[in-house]
Order: structure tokens, then sequence, then C-alpha cells
């Protein structure tokens, strides 16, 4: 392991220790807590949609895209999975698709955006259980 | 003026503070870093202090160099760089720098060579804007136009930029934030880019455009007060 992978590797095992990160795939729906400054003062704000994509594996360069309709205009952010702005991620809902990228989502609306929730969700492993 | 250090670059990454920041990275190792000779102004007319940096294997270094080395008592080094220093700062010949030489928080000049692209035309070389992709453009698309008059002045003048080597030449980054130092590891991690590929050489030295650091080790962050003479010990014990 060269020297940059090992501060890479020292700095995720840091940040899983003080926020642990939720098992959850692309078509789950999720709340991210996400902390705003405004001046002085922080707080934390809700965004709740659905996981689109996941890119960058198990890396400390990570990032997932939530979806939602806001307004009837569909918003799209993306998120570093260990980004210090993430407060933290909870899965509201479970959805069963067959792609890792659901960009097919951004060209429907309504009935047809519906994903169907899964129903034999297993955790992969205790410690990774919410 | 301190002297500055020789660092190889081993990539970029990116941190997140404990603030909330997320900060790009380039990380520079110090190896083996130590001083090799000093230039003074009884002998040479100025001073300085020559650096040594990474281990050159014996049979690879050449007989008067292996002269020198052995006259500083230091090991065999891969690359060998000057540094002018004031007199109040000459740093002793053996003593081995340390990453703690620079401070978190201070701005540093990183100086490399950058990568070689080799003959690039005027678009990549000067991001010239190239002729039209239509409207009777023919073949010269990447082409760049005219370069200067008529018959007055007759000529093209020098210094127009035209196609020709880019690349591989040596390139000074001023005013670079260092973000963290680790002095077990000898690392320097700096924001933003440094010229260079990863692997190669670059010199880092106190920011020319910012005051001083206040409270920086002076004359240098060597590694540990008695360190220079252990590893003298320690190289008159291996010969």
């Amino acid at each position: 392991m060269n020297v940059i992978q090992q501060i890479e590797a020292e700095q995720l095992a840091k940040l899983k220790a003080a926020r642990p990160i939720p098992d959850f795939a692309p078509g789950d729906t999720l709340r991210v807590n996400v902390n705003i400054r405004e001046g002085d003062r922080s707080r934390v704000q809700a965004y709740e949609g659905v996981c689109i994509a996941r890119s960058g594996g198990e890396t400390l360069n990570a990032n997932f895209t939530v979806r939602k309709i806001s307004y009837g205009e569909g918003v799209e952010r993306v998120f570093p999975l260990y980004g210090p702005v993430i407060a933290s991620i909870e899965v509201v809902r479970r959805g069963r698709v067959r792609r890792a990228k659901l960009y097919y989502l951004r060209e429907r609306r309504g009935k047809s955006a519906r994903i169907v929730e899964k129903t034999n969700y297993k955790p992969k492993a205790p410690a990774a259980a919410e | 003026m301190r002297t500055g250090v020789i660092a190889k670059k081993l990539g970029m990454t990116r941190l997140f503070m404990d603030d909330g920041r997320q900060v790009p990275v380039t990380v520079l190792q110090l190896d083996r870093l130590q001083v090799v000779g000093q230039r003074t102004v009884e002998k040479d007319g100025y001073t300085a202090v020559t650096l040594g940096a990474s281990a050159a294997k014996a049979k690879n270094v050449t007989k008067p160099m292996r002269g020198h080395f052995a006259a500083a008592n230091v090991e065999p080094k891969k690359k060998l760089v000057e540094f002018r220093v004031s007199e109040a700062e000459l740093v002793e010949v053996g003593a081995e720098l340390s990453a703690e030489h620079f401070l978190v928080g201070q701005h540093v000049d990183v100086a490399g060579t950058t990568i070689g692209k080799g003959f690039a035309g005027g678009i990549k070389r000067h991001g010239f804007g190239g002729l039209r992709a239509t409207h009777g453009v023919s073949v010269s698309h990447r082409s760049i136009g005219s370069t200067g008059g008529r018959q007055d002045p007759g000529k093209t003048f020098k210094n127009k930029r035209m196609p020709g080597h880019m690349g591989d030449v040596r390139v000074t980054v001023q005013n670079l934030e260092v973000v963290r130092t680790d002095a077990d590891r000898g690392l320097i991690m700096v924001k933003g880019a440094v010229p260079g590929s990863k692997g190669g050489w670059v010199t880092v030295r106190d920011a020319v455009k910012k005051a001083a650091p206040e409270g920086a080790p002076v004359p240098a962050g060597v590694k540990s007060a008695a360190a220079p003479a252990q590893a003298e010990a320690a190289a008159e014990g291996g010969e």
C-alpha cells in the first residue's frame, strides 16, 4: 500500500467510526440530514429523495446521487459519502430495481417513476445493519 | 531566508478536515533529506546549503561525487539541490531535515518540472481558438491563423506565440498553503496542485510573497537535536 492509499485508509477508518454509513443501494429512498451554515449558526436540513446512483465504491471519494421532485421540478444532489456536510443518512424505504444507475427516472414523472418496495431485504452483516 | 527542502511528489488526495472543510492536497515526501554541504563567504563568496535527498546506490555514483559524500560523511544521495540562505541560517552538514520545517497554515512556493507534452499546436499550447468548423475552412481547423501584419511591418514579430515544444519546463507555483505535516512519515501536504508527475522531484521553500512564518524552526526543522550526531556515528560505524 503506498502512502496515498495509507492516508486515505486512515481517514476512511476515522470517518466511518465518526458517522456510520447505513447499508443502502440505488432505488432506496433516503433522508439525508445536511449541515447548513448560515453565518455563525449551523442547523440541519433534511433532504429526502430516491438514491439513483452510487459511485466510488468503498473509497474515500465515494459519492451518491439523490433525486427528488421539488415543487414539480426534478432536483438532483450529489453528496460525498464521507463528506462533513452530511450529519446523518436514514433509509426510509428500500426499493426493488434492476439497474445500478436509475437515470431513466429523469424522463419519467408520476406513476411511471414509482419504484416497487423491496420486501425481501436482509441486512448484509450484523455490523452493517442500521 | 531559511533553506527550502527537496521533496518527492507522491500524488494528490483529499482531506476531510475537523472543521468540516474538504481540501484537495498534494502529498510531498521528504526522503532521508540531509545537508550535504555548505557554501560560505570565505570560501565561495556566498552562503548556501546543499541538500541531498533519497539514497543512491554507491555503484551508481561517480567517484568524484563519492568523494564529496565521504567528506560530508553522509550516504550517497540521488538528488542534490543548493539553497541560498543567510549566514545565520546555515545548517550544519549531516543534519537531517524533518517535515516540521514547515508550519501548518504557512504558505510555500513549490518548484518542479512540468510534464512534457511534446510538440503541441497553438490551441493546446496557448489556448488559441482555432478556425471555424464550417464556412469554407478546409484542413486547417486547428491552425493558429494569422501571425501578424501585411506590407507594414512586413514581418512577424519576435515572440509571436506559435506551435512548439510544451511542458518539461521548470515552473514555480507560489503561495500554496501547508495543510498538514507528518514528521513520522516525512510528509508535507500542500493545498492544490504542484508541477510535475508522481515521483518527480520538487523544491519547497517559504513563500517569497508572504511574511516569514512566525515560530518556524530556525535555521531549519532538524530531526531532533541529537539526530545529526547519531547519524554521523552510524555512518562511521557503517564504513
